[in-house]
């Protein structure tokens, strides 16, 4: 009999599939992706977005995992010999991804200690990138470690490490069931603060105000796909390793309809929160909103800490109170983009969970210092564009079509999610699946592959951020490249365990 | 604020924390069913 792990509850495996879905993404890349496509209309085409993707592909990969038992790898070998490789694929992608999100988290931590005597003062770009980060080389060169980014790095690692040596009941769900709860408190006492700033109805009314004329344009229903996609870590192997451990009796439509809307509704509470507080700068400064809006790093690090100096009383407290949120956050992200490896080692090459902790986890750590160095800025921005565009949506694309189209098992994971699901799946997850998910992504893999082969953004040689083209390749190209060509190499190497328990464990999936 | 951003406001909240609510809601409400049918 297989002994695999398992989740103790069923809140306990929602929270941790929720602090997956909850990370860095939803705090700072929704409210500016909504911002610029339409605001509140932009709500019609994200709606539309997670009901035929977010929501049914979470469904397929609960399936999948709870179906197979198996992290990603052998989840898709038990699918089909010839399709392990994709596992692997996702895999790598959340190695890759794990190694510069840990980093990010460690800045966070910093900051969360700067906010104690505000030590960002006031001009808050330039302490980012030349007090801080110490970035005074140039792109593509990586200068020395950066002790200030180096410690807290070593700190996330150790946690995000010896929670999983836990392990999975005693380790990641008791970590999700503290840290999900908390972020919860304190990101609703930073929304009740920032709603209740002067100036934030300005804010809010820019937020909501919708723009229909923008819904006609494919690029906001493809940013609402994107948005839907990157914010619910679906298509590389998050989801699939998580339900690999939900008990043979376990819900899988509704656990999926919790986790879609409630990575949604933290999304749209960290809209509101964000909208108001660009709202309160904007007044301030006497500027429109237009001038305050950022996304992504600049927003947290550089924009936040400039309109925290500005708050009327407790700058301090709600300042450690917002970098405590992003590191919350990111933890629990952090946790289950690790796992996915951990998993696909221990199952493979049946090694104890310790020790794939040990090797895959201290592997990431050792990488994620290059991030650490005073180059390390550039490095992480072409990696996390590449590996997200050309890792995350191509995976899901393949995924998508391999299930729906090659392999042809809609009807069969349908079946199985209906045998144990209090909601019954219909007709509108196999078309979401077959038609509508697959079109959606195939669309959007071209206009990418389009505009960074063509060079066609908005920079100077055309190339994402106006960066070198042999950066850009070797950064970028070849870091995307090689999640799936080592993820193929390995998956032509020999399984540990002889072919036939790994038989007989398929045989009683099957009964 | 303007009339038709509130109106979205309004109609995003009650899709996306009432759909939260509401799976929730019939999770909690079948598991106690399943644990009435088994204890019966």
């Amino acid at each position: 009999m297989e002994n695999r792990s398992q989740w103790g509850t069923r809140a306990g495996f929602i929270l941790a599939a929720v602090g997956s879905a909850v990370g860095l993404g939803n705090i700072w890349r929704f409210p500016s992706v909504a911002y610029e496509n339409g605001g509140g209309a932009f709500f019609i085409p994200y709606l539309f977005a997670l009901l035929t993707a977010g929501i049914p592909i979470l469904i397929m990969e609960f399936t999948m995992g709870h179906k197979y038992r198996g992290s990603a790898p052998l989840t898709y070998r038990k699918m089909h010999k010839k399709s392990e490789w994709i596992g692997w694929w996702g895999v790598l992608v959340a190695f890759t991804i794990s190694t510069y999100y840990s980093v990010i988290i460690a800045w966070a931590i910093s900051y969360s200690i700067f906010s104690i005597n505000l030590s960002w003062g006031e001009d808050t770009e330039s302490f980012l990138f030349n007090d801080y980060l110490q970035n005074t080389v140039d792109v593509g060169q990586t200068g020395s470690l950066v002790p200030g980014v180096f410690i807290p790095l070593i700190i996330v690692w150790l946690l995000v490490l010896g929670i999983l040596f836990r392990g999975v009941k005693k380790g990641i769900e008791i970590a999700n069931r503290i840290f999900i709860p908390t972020l919860l408190v304190i990101f609703l006492i930073i929304v009740i603060r920032a709603v209740t700033l002067p100036g934030a109805i300005v804010g809010l009314e820019s937020f909501f105000a919708p723009d229909f004329s923008k819904i006609l344009s494919p690029n906001v229903w493809v940013a609402a796909y994107g948005q839907i996609f990157f914010s619910l870590s679906i298509a590389f192997a998050i989801m699939i390793t998580y339900s690999s451990y939900l008990p043979k009796k376990s819900d899988i439509t509704n656990n999926a309809f919790i986790t879609g809307f409630g990575n949604s509704s933290f999304e749209l509470l960290a809209g509101i929160g964000v909208f108001s507080v660009l709202g309160f700068m904007a007044t301030q400064s006497g500027v429109a909103i237009d001038d305050v809006v950022a996304g992504g790093v600049g927003l947290a690090f550089v924009v936040f800490p400039k309109i925290i100096n500005e708050f009327p009383a407790f700058s301090e407290l709600f300042g450690f109170l917002f970098f405590a949120s992003l590191v919350l956050a990111g933890l629990t992200s952090l946790m289950s983009i690790t796992e996915t490896y951990v998993a696909g080692l221990v199952d493979k090459f049946k090694i104890s969970r310790t020790k794939a902790v040990l090797f895959g986890g201290g592997l990431a750590a050792v990488v994620s210092f290059l991030y650490a160095s005073q180059g390390g800025m550039a490095f992480l921005d072409a990696v996390d564009y590449f590996i997200n565009q050309f890792g995350v949506a191509f995976v899901g694309l393949i995924e998508v079509i391999l299930v729906a189209w090659v392999l042809r098992k809609v009807g069969e994971f349908k079946d199985h999610a209906n045998g144990i699901s209090d909601i019954r799946l219909g007709s509108w997850w196999t078309i979401s699946l077959s038609i509508i998910t697959p079109l959606v992504l195939g669309y959007m893999m071209f206009g990418l592959f389009k505009q960074n082969l063509l060079k066609e953004f908005a920079t100077e040689n055309g190339n994402y951020e106006g960066y070198a083209d042999t950066f850009i390749l070797y950064s970028g190209w070849f870091v995307a490249a090689a999640a799936l060509i080592i993820g193929i190499l390995i998956s032509l190497t020999k399984w540990k365990k002889s072919e036939k328990a790994y038989a007989d464990t398929e045989s009683k999936e099957v009964n | 604020m303007s009339g038709s951003a509130v109106f979205v406001m309004i109609i995003g909240v009650v899709v996306i924390w009432g759909g939260l609510a509401a799976s929730i809601t019939n999770a909690v409400k079948k598991s106690k069913d399943q644990n009435a049918k088994e204890s019966s």
